[in-house]
Order: C-alpha cells, then structure tokens, then sequence
C-alpha cells in the first residue's frame, strides 16, 4: 500500500510540475463550457432581419413592432422595393427579410386571412429553420391576439409544448456531451501518454526491474487522472447549474456514480492503449481517433444517431460514450432514476469488463 | 610562411543570466589544422561551439569562423561549415543514399556535381552495395563514418564533429580518424571533441576548457611537457580536476 | 561457491524474415560472487540485449541464465527483488528532485533512505548539496550519481550497470569506478559494460565482445599476456606519412595509431631493425621505434581482426 501511495504521489508531482498540462486538464472543462454555452449555440438571438412593410397601415406597423420587440430579432433596414430584398442577402447583413403585402389590414379584417412571406437565408439550413420557426411563432401569437373574441370558421389550433427544455435551451444538449468528452480525454488520453511516456524515456525498464507488480504501476498511474476528472465532473456540473441554468433534476449521487463508471471505461481504454503501444505520439493518435472523434461524432451529441445511415448507428454502440451521454440526458435533464437507464448502465459495465480484460490480456511484464 | 586562420576568437563571452557558459575564451585555428576541443561536462564546449557555428549570438567578445563575424554573418557561416554530432547525423528512415542527396541538396549544389560525388563516395566508402538500404540497417560504425561524409560533401572550409566516435570499436574508430586525416590533407580545418583521450593525441594542437575558459592550449607533446604527464588522460585529469562548476 | 550469475548460450535476434539482426549469438559466462565483472565491446554489440536478458526485462530466444541462483525466465519476481539496474539511458524522473527520486525509489522496493544509508552515503554525499534541485537540472555526472544511489537503494546482491560512462567525461568515470570498486568491497557482484577498452583494467575479469558474441573471457592481465605477438610503438616528424608507409610494410600483420604514437603488430620473423630500415629507407630520418606492452584495445583489435 504504501508502495502504491507513493507511486500516486509521483504522478501528482509530475502533473502539478507541468504547468501547460495541468492548465489544460482543469482549464478544458470551463474552456469547453464556454465555448458551447456562448459560442456554438444554435439558438437565435437578436438576428438581423430586413423588413419590407408594402401596406404601412396599423395592423403591419403593430406585426413589425412584435417582432421587433422580440429578443431574437434586429430589424437591420426598412426596404422600399421587392428588388432591394435579394440585394440586401447579398449583401450578408441580413438573415430573413419579412414582406408584408399591401392590404395586409384590409385583408385581415375583411377576408379573414392575410398573408406574410418570410424569405430566409438557407445556405445556414438550420438557422434559416429556426428563424422562420420564431418568426411564425410571434406572427402566431399576434394573430391569435388580433382575433380573440372573434369566432372564425374552422380554425385548428396547435399548441405544443417543449418538455424537459421549455426554452430549448442548447445547453441541455452539450452539457451532458461536453462531460463525455472531457472524462474521455482525460482518462483515455491522459492515462495512455502518460504510461507510455515511462516507456520512452526508459523509466519503464527501472520499474519493472523492481519488486513492484507491474499491473499495480499502470493501477497507480490511472489514480490521479480518475480524481481530476472527479474535479472536472464537478466544475462542469457546477458551471452548468449556476452559470447556465441547467439544473440537475435526477438524483446527484446517481449522476456521479455513473460518471464513476464511465470513467473506469475511460481509463481501462486508456491502459489498453498503453499497453499496444510504444511512442506517445502513437498514443496520442489512438486515443484521438480511436476515442474522440467518435464521442463527438457517433455519441448523438453533436449528430442525431436517428439521422445516420444504417452502418454508423450499429457502429455508434460501442461507443461508450453514447451510452453515456444517453445516461446523463436522463438523469439530469428529465430527471429519471435507475429504473429506465439500467440497460445502458450494464452495457457500459460490460465494456468496462472487456476493456479491463484485455488490457490486463495485452499487459507486458518485460519489455517486449 | 604564417597560415590562413580560419577561426580566431577574441574575449569570446556567453552569459545566461547570472552563468557564465563561456569565459572570454581567445584562440586561432589555422586551415587544414586538427584542432582538439576537450572539456569536462558542463565546461562550456556546446555553447562555445554553437556560436561559432552561429546557432547561437555571443554576449561579448568577437569572432569570425572562415572570414565572417558571428554576430552579423551567421548565414555565410553556416554555408562554409559542417557539422556532425553523435546524436544528430542521418536520417535512419532514408537509404544511404537520399541522406547524402538530401545533405548536398541543403547546400544548393548543381545536380550534375550531387550526382558525380554521390558516386564517387559510394565507392570510397565501399557503400555501393548498400547505397539503396535504410541508414538504420547499417552498423553503428558505418553511419559514423557516411555522417562524415554527408558533413563534408559540400566542401566547407571546417567542420565541427561533436564526440563523432562515442561507442564506435576501436578498429572503426581508427579508419574513422584515417578519414579525417585525409579531410584535413585536403584543406579542411577540423574542430573535433572526443572523450577518448588517446583521439586528443592525434590532433595537431588542443584546447582544455575547465568552467568556460581555455585552462590550455598547445600540441599534445607541449601539454604533456608542461603539465609533467605521460598522457593526455593524465593532462584533462589533472585540469579537469579544478573544475568548481557543478552543474550544467 | 555457486556462481552469481549464469549465461547458457543465449541467443537473442530481433525483427521478422525480411531482415533478421543477431543481437546475441550463443554466449555463456558466469560470474562469481563478489566479482566486478566488465563486458567491453562498441555499440552494437548486444551488451543492452545482454543486460535486459539477464534483469528479465526480455525473453531470449533460445539458451538459459540464472541470477543469484533464480532462473531468468521462471523466477524473474525473486530476481527484480534483489538485483539493481541502471540502464544506458538516464532512466530517473527529471522533473522530481534529487531527494524524491531517491524516495521514490526507495519505496518501491519496500525500503527507505535511513535503511540502507550507510551503503550510498559516500555516493550520495556528493549530491546531497543538490538534494533540492530536479533531476533534469543536474551535470552528466551527477545525474549518473544519483541513478546509481537509485539503483542501490535496496541493497541488492547484484548490480548491473549498462553503460554508465557512455558520453561522461574522463574525471567523472574516474570517479566513477572508484565508487564501483567501494561498492564491490561491500560484497556486491557487480556487472559493467562498457565501449571504453581503458576501463577494462579497473575489472576483476572481462569478456571483450563483438557482433553479439564473446570474443575473449578473461582477467585483464590474462588478455593482454595472450597477446602472442610482438608489438612496436613507432613515432616520426609525419605521423600521416608514417602511418602510410607502415601500411605498406609487408613484415607487419597490422598498423594502426595508438595515441601518441602508432603501433605496428610484427609478423613472425620481421625484427624491429628491419622496421626501422624500412622507415629510414623510406624518409623518416630518425623514428622512435620501441617495444609496447599490447593493452586491451591491441586485443581488442586482434580479436576483431581474427574473428571477422
């Protein structure tokens, strides 16, 4: 035992001496964080719309003010003409251009029915998607207003709700990515570079010529990255509650222990690599594209799995990552217990059991 | 009739911070000389060569390696020298010969004279054979001695062979040192460190650093004589000794 | 007494068909108790292979060896019990201290500093004024203190050392061997490799080796007094010139430089007047001619000569 706190101990100085790594390890989480909450995000705030108002009565004069009023609209210019709207996206100021036709209030009062063109940008489809989606919504709300008390013939009114993320918020998404990603590179990455690192500059040899298991040494390594990624786990959660207002709604200790589990996985990866490989940039390069790529890209964090052809959604479940990200989903954001995510629990346990095995399996107790 | 020099320092000084590395050392090299650079570790000799070989700009003092100055014409001194480490020399994942083409390549040499040489040195090397295998086939011996080749392909005026003979076998070691007799029948100006202090015997004149000064500077029968010892082992040592300079 | 150490023929090649390097091909030797045992030979010669066969750090392929009585293969956890390693490479952590590498390494093999302080005091002494200082910062030959008082930590009954003067200047290895013979009066079997033939007289015995086989086995003195030839050191005005023309003697088996002066192997009959004739006939005026005592290094050379 003391042998193994002593070897815990070194891997502490090592990482607190190495002022670049550590500052990527615990800064990552916050820099990530930072950039999907504030950055990345897919939601619209105060986009640059052009307006062309060809009625200028008291019903298009009230829309335009609507929209206005809203917090994801900035009318950039007032256009005179139909030909100044191409002009204007060609420009690249603008996103969405609103037409409202002459007679637009005559029109509501008397036939009941006005029209509004929305023209938006679609070399963004997804922008452009969402754009004209708010767009509607407050054309929507100002109509349903407008023509309260009023009975019209045969009008079908959809309401819809947005569970779990009333506000559809981006965050409910990444956050629960952006913790996979962040528990993968710190112990999947972290872990191997840092065995391998030993095998480089030869300190390997020393130690395995020493009474020391040499299972206990690699044990030993994954120690210290499983408790920085405790730290991470916690600095993410706590960003997410008080900066972005993600709340936890599941049970905490659940959300922690299956964050337990998925870094062992990491790790056990991690030791796998290490023990295939003999340069940190090999390494390096593994756990890259053996590990990252495919928790941002086949974890359904960034790409819906559901969308994807028929190969990569089989391919995506033995990324573990996946399995994860749909644990935490549930656990945080809908706020369900053990009773629904229980399947993903056991296939990420199984994974770790394979991966512990082969690495244990493919561990060398020479040096070749 | 005096002979070219073609180094010559004078108060040449480096300083990192507070360390002196190298102690206002003055010395000449004349052309065609073996010029044997000795120290102990940490006595300064790296940073002395890397100034010369203008990787590296002096703190004070002055000095030109083949007519130019090694604050302002490091470019020019870079293109009348060669070097060859024993940690650095060829590349292990080219044959032999797309090192010796990529070397004489850097140099801007015409195709035609890369062409002749390449050959011609295959043959004197007794390489041709092996012209087409990868440099990390080769025994550790042969890569020393092709390293040197490669060095002095473009035909500089010195070349600077840092511990060129570390590890080699002693037969290796002597054709190796034959080759650089030949370099410097030739005309070119040797500036060679080595730990192997019989090597320090066939040098034409040498130089001991202790904690970044030159302690001594003559042929080894001068230093022998001076310094009342039977080898050059006995030289260094007695030299060496003094040092104060624990670290590197 | 049984031997500290036995090699049975081992046999070590590496890489696949295509190109097959012989790093070990079939050597035996034992080393007694107590003995400070050097394997001489240039890079290259499979003294690394060698080392790491014996710390069973590798497998060999074919042949058997024992380590204070444990066999390589079968006992290597009894054998990383008791045998310190120090290989080539400076192999110790460069970003701890001096005195937590120590620590270290004393932990892990279930020992501390204070236990076996009396075995390293005099070697760690001269580092103990940098107790404080990253490992990474210290001179060549400090460093290689440091690795040796890591290696000696738990007092282990044998020691192996590959290559610890390789690139140290000529004061540090004097120092260096000094300490070696200090720890072999405390009982430790010591094996040394090394590139350097002018250390192989500071050994109890040798085994000079070459191209992954053992050329010689012997003690120093035995080596040089099997010389069975008659060597000259010969010395002119043109050393160049000189080594040249004694190319071209036919009355020599060989010629090479040898420090100061360069020696001349003779061949049966040829007498060193004829020697000197020959110089003299061809322009060296005066050379001084006198007869050597071969040194490892003219062994060295024969036996590479012969074997080839």
């Amino acid at each position: 035992m003391k042998q193994f706190l002593s070897f815990v101990k070194k891997e502490f100085y090592h990482i607190f001496r190495d002022h670049r790594t550590m500052f990527i390890l615990l800064g990552m989480p916050v820099v990530q964080i930072i950039i999907f909450g504030f950055a990345l995000t897919n939601e619209v705030k105060n986009s640059r719309i052009a307006v062309l108002d060809m009625a200028k009565d008291e019903a298009s004069a009230s829309l335009i003010n609507e929209l206005e009023a809203s917090r994801y609209f900035e009318i950039e210019k007032y256009l005179l003409s139909y030909q100044e709207v191409e002009a204007e996206f060609k420009t690249g100021r603008i996103h969405m251009a609103v037409i409202l036709p002459q007679n637009f209030s005559s029109d509501l009062l008397h036939l009941n029915t006005a029209q509004v063109q929305l023209i938006a940008d679609a070399s963004d489809p997804n922008m452009a998607n969402t754009l004209t989606n708010y767009a509607s919504a407050i054309i929507m709300d100002y109509l349903e207003r407008i023509t309260d008390g009023r009975k019209l013939p045969y009008t079908i009114k959809t309401e819809y709700r947005m569970l779990y993320n009333p506000q559809m918020k981006g965050a409910y998404n990444f956050v629960p990515g952006v913790m996979a990603m962040v528990l993968m590179l710190v112990c999947t990455m972290m872990t191997a570079i840092t065995i391998v690192r030993e095998k480089e500059t030869g300190t390997m040899e020393v130690l395995l010529v020493s009474p020391v298991q040499p299972l206990k040494i690699v044990v030993a390594k994954a120690v210290p990255y499983m408790l920085l990624s405790m730290v991470n786990i916690a600095t993410i959660l706590l960003l997410s509650v008080f900066v972005l207002d993600v709340p936890i709604n599941g049970s905490l200790l659940l959300l922690v222990l299956e964050s337990i589990l998925f870094t062992l996985t990491s790790l056990a990866f991690g030791l796998f690599i290490s023990s295939v490989t003999n340069s940190q940039q090999t390494a390096m390069f593994i756990s890259l594209t053996g590990m990252f790529l495919p928790t941002i890209m086949l974890s359904g964090f960034m790409f819906p799995i559901e969308n994807m052809p028929g190969i990569l959604q089989y391919i995506s479940n033995v990324v573990p990552a996946k399995w994860y990200y749909i644990i935490v989903r549930s656990v945080m954001i809908k706020g369900t217990g053990l009773a629904t995510v229980w399947k993903e629990t056991l296939i990420l346990f199984g994974m770790l059991l394979f991966l512990l095995f082969m690495s244990i399996k493919t561990f060398k107790i020479r040096l070749a | 009739m005096e002979r070219e020099k073609v180094i010559t320092t004078d108060r040449l000084t480096k300083r990192f911070g507070d360390f002196t590395a190298v102690d206002a050392i003055s010395f000449e090299v004349e052309k065609g000389e073996i010029f044997g650079f000795l120290g102990a570790n940490g006595a300064g000799k790296t940073t002395a060569i890397r100034m010369l070989c203008g990787l590296s700009i002096p703190t004070d003092g002055k000095a030109t390696v083949a007519g130019f100055d090694v604050y302002r014409q490091t470019e020019q001194i870079k293109r009348s020298i060669g070097y060859m480490s024993q940690k650095f020399s060829l590349y292990e994942d080219l044959t032999v010969r797309e090192n010796i083409r990529f070397y004489a390549g850097i140099y801007g040499k015409s195709n035609r004279f890369i062409k002749d040489k390449t050959e011609r040195l295959l043959l004197q090397l007794h390489l041709q054979e092996e012209a087409n295998k990868l440099v990390k086939s080769l025994p550790l011996g042969w890569k020393q001695k092709l390293a040197f080749s490669v060095a002095i392909f473009h035909e500089p005026e010195i070349v600077f062979l840092d511990e060129p003979t570390g590890g080699v076998d002693p037969v290796t070691r002597r054709e190796f040192w034959n080759m650089i007799y030949e370099a410097a029948e030739a005309g070119i100006t040797i500036f060679v460190t080595t730990h192997y202090m019989d090597e320090a015997e066939y040098c034409n004149r040498v130089s001991i650093m202790v904690d970044g000064r030159i302690d001594a500077l003559d042929t080894p029968r001068n230093l022998k004589q001076q310094f009342e010892a039977s080898t050059m082992d006995e030289v260094f040592l007695k030299l060496a000794r003094k040092a104060t300079r624990a670290g590197e | 007494m049984k031997a500290a150490v036995i090699a049975e023929n081992l046999v070590k090649t590496y890489g696949t068909k295509k190109e097959v390097t012989q790093a070990l091909k079939g050597v035996s030797f034992e080393v007694a108790p107590g003995e400070l045992f050097g394997i001489i030979g240039p890079d290259g010669a499979g003294k690394t292979s060698l080392f790491r066969i014996l710390t069973t750090l590798l497998l060999a392929d074919s042949g058997r060896a024992e380590v204070d009585g444990f066999d390589v293969v079968k006992n290597y956890e009894d054998i990383r019990h008791r045998v310190g390693y120090m290989p080539g490479r400076f192999s110790l952590y460069q970003d701890l201290t001096v005195e937590e590498n120590l620590e270290f390494f004393a932990t892990i093999f279930n020992t501390t500093i204070e236990e076996n302080h009396d075995l390293i005091k005099d070697i760690y002494a001269h580092i103990e004024p940098f107790k404080n200082r990253r490992a990474g910062k210290l001179s060549g030959g400090m460093k290689q203190k440091l690795a040796l008082s890591c290696a000696l930590i738990h007092r282990p009954t044998v020691l192996f050392l590959d290559e610890p003067t390789t690139g140290v200047d000529a004061v540090s290895r004097k120092e260096f061997w000094e300490m070696l013979r200090m720890l072999k009066s405390q009982g430790i079997t010591i094996l040394v490799s090394t590139p350097y033939m002018d250390e192989a007289s500071r050994c109890d015995r040798v085994a000079l080796v070459q191209n992954g086989a053992i050329m010689s086995i012997n003690t120093p003195e035995g080596i040089t007094c099997n010389y069975g030839k008659a060597l000259v050191a010969v010395k002119a005005e043109n050393m160049f010139r000189l080594l040249k023309d004694l190319k071209g003697f036919s009355g020599l088996v060989d010629s090479y430089p040898f420090g100061e002066y360069h020696h001349a192997v003779l061949k049966p009959g040829t007498t060193e007047e004829a020697l000197l004739a020959y110089l003299q006939q061809q322009g060296h005026g005066q050379p001084e001619l006198k007869t050597a005592k071969p040194d490892i290094e003219d062994c060295f050379i024969a036996l590479m000569k012969t074997t080839s």
